[in-house]
């Protein structure tokens, strides 16, 4: 190692920071360089003289207690924010939580009931069509329609008559909607068949009268006489809402 | 953290540095009572920011945090420090090291030495300080002072040789090639 590269590197060397592989070359040239051994003591001279003691600034007693206390003013002082930002945290996160039980309820608990029932039946009112079976018992007459249920179902629906409101009775079936045997009645005003599911409904249920569309079907659902109704047609929803204010005055 | 278990982490963590960090302050801002108000705010600046600190080594941990309290407020107070290029049209004409025979080191005291440090650019003072008197290395110096370690090594460089020749002004052993 020359004293050019030795130059560089006599600061490292000094303050301890070559690898050693460069630390063994410079001691070994600093063993045959008189120059540089000088330059290097200088340097650590010079790094005494300023680790002198005196050399410092220190802080006065009155300052670190000074500072002591505004610290612990600021400590004391952040408590009341800390707790301000823990309540308003917890507040959010109960909020999001809440947020999501109504979200899933949204999404998983109505299609659940309404949707589903609605889904199953328009599909029982589209197979009644398609499957030559639209009634178990054709008859215009309630009193036949009414006594063919009390057979099958463990509950006895409303037959009504609504031939006077322009509502053609055409008979009764059977089918089988939210898991259970259900009443359906078909009426009939001109070419439009209407499906009207019957059965017992659930303590507690409560519904206005909901109209809906499904597949290009109107729905309308109410709750009458503890009893779930469901109507169900391609019939225009303006005069199906007149079948269902029928069943529900007659 | 409880509020109060934390305050006393800090006190126990962060105060023991206070003379490193009123040393380091006080030789940027170069005056006692602007050297606490500086320090002060870095305190406050650390407690606030403590949760950030993850353990490791604290006192550079703060010394960061007081190193630039006093540039910002270096910044208000006195800008053109911070702006003025550095002069080294001298540097080369510096005395060099290798000048055993004019006893310089044998012959300053305290106070010559605190004078021509004082009269260091802010770019040498700094890292002078961090090295030689809170013997930090030159990676954590990299880390606090936020420069490539190669920089910090050049600059300690140049500012031994700037202070060595500053005080062989100052003891009227060399009048010519410093910087006044």
């Amino acid at each position: 190692m020359t004293c050019d590269d030795a130059k560089p590197l006599i600061h490292a060397f000094a303050d301890g920071e070559l690898d050693l592989s460069k630390t063994l070359e410079i001691e070994t040239h600093l063993r045959d360089c008189q120059t540089c051994a000088l330059v290097q003591e200088e340097i650590r001279g010079l790094g005494l003289l300023m680790k002198n003691a005196s050399i410092r600034f220190t802080p006065s007693s009155s300052f670190e207690s000074r500072l002591r206390s505004t610290v612990r003013r600021e400590a004391n002082e952040q408590p009341a924010k800390q707790s301000w930002w823990r309540w308003a945290m917890v507040a959010a996160s109960v909020t999001v939580v809440m947020l999501g039980v109504w979200a899933a309820f949204v999404i998983f608990k109505r299609p659940s009931s309404d949707t589903l029932v609605a889904q199953e039946v328009v599909s029982g009112h589209v197979r009644s069509l398609m499957a030559q079976h639209l009634m178990d018992v054709p008859s215009s007459d309630q009193h036949t329609v009414k006594p063919w249920f009390n057979g099958e179902l463990d509950f006895s629906p409303p037959v009504k008559d609504l031939t006077a409101q322009g509502f053609e009775l055409r008979g009764g079936r059977l089918d089988y909607i939210d898991n259970r045997p259900v009443a359906a009645l078909v009426y009939q005003r001109r070419q439009h068949l209407i499906n009207v599911f019957v059965w017992p409904a659930k303590t507690g249920s409560k519904v206005t009268t909901q109209a809906s569309l499904s597949q290009g079907y109107n729905l309308i659902h109410w709750i009458d006489s503890g009893m779930e109704w469901w109507a169900v047609s391609d019939l225009n929803l303006a005069e199906l809402q007149q079948l269902v204010q029928a069943a529900q005055t007659e | 953290m409880p509020e109060e278990t934390r305050a006393v982490r800090f006190e126990q963590v962060v105060l023991p540095h206070l003379p490193a960090a009123y040393n380091l302050a006080r030789w940027l801002v170069r005056n006692d009572q602007d050297a606490e108000d500086v320090v002060q705010e870095a305190y406050l600046r650390a407690f606030k920011f403590f949760d950030g600190y993850r353990g490791g080594e604290s006192r550079s941990w703060l010394l960061t945090i007081v190193r630039n309290s006093c540039y910002s407020w270096l910044q208000r107070n006195r800008a053109r420090e911070l702006t003025d290029p550095i002069d080294d049209s001298h540097e080369e004409a510096l005395i060099d090291f290798a000048n055993p025979e004019l006893r310089l080191l044998r012959q300053a005291d305290a106070q010559m030495v605190r004078e021509a440090l004082a009269g260091l650019p802010l770019e040498f003072r700094e890292v002078m300080v961090m090295r030689e008197m809170e013997e930090l290395s030159y990676k954590e110096i990299a880390a606090i002072a936020d420069l490539p370690i190669g920089t910090v090594m050049s600059r300690l460089a140049r500012g031994r040789k700037r202070l060595y020749s500053l005080l062989a002004i100052r003891m009227g052993i060399a009048t010519t090639g410093g910087p006044a």
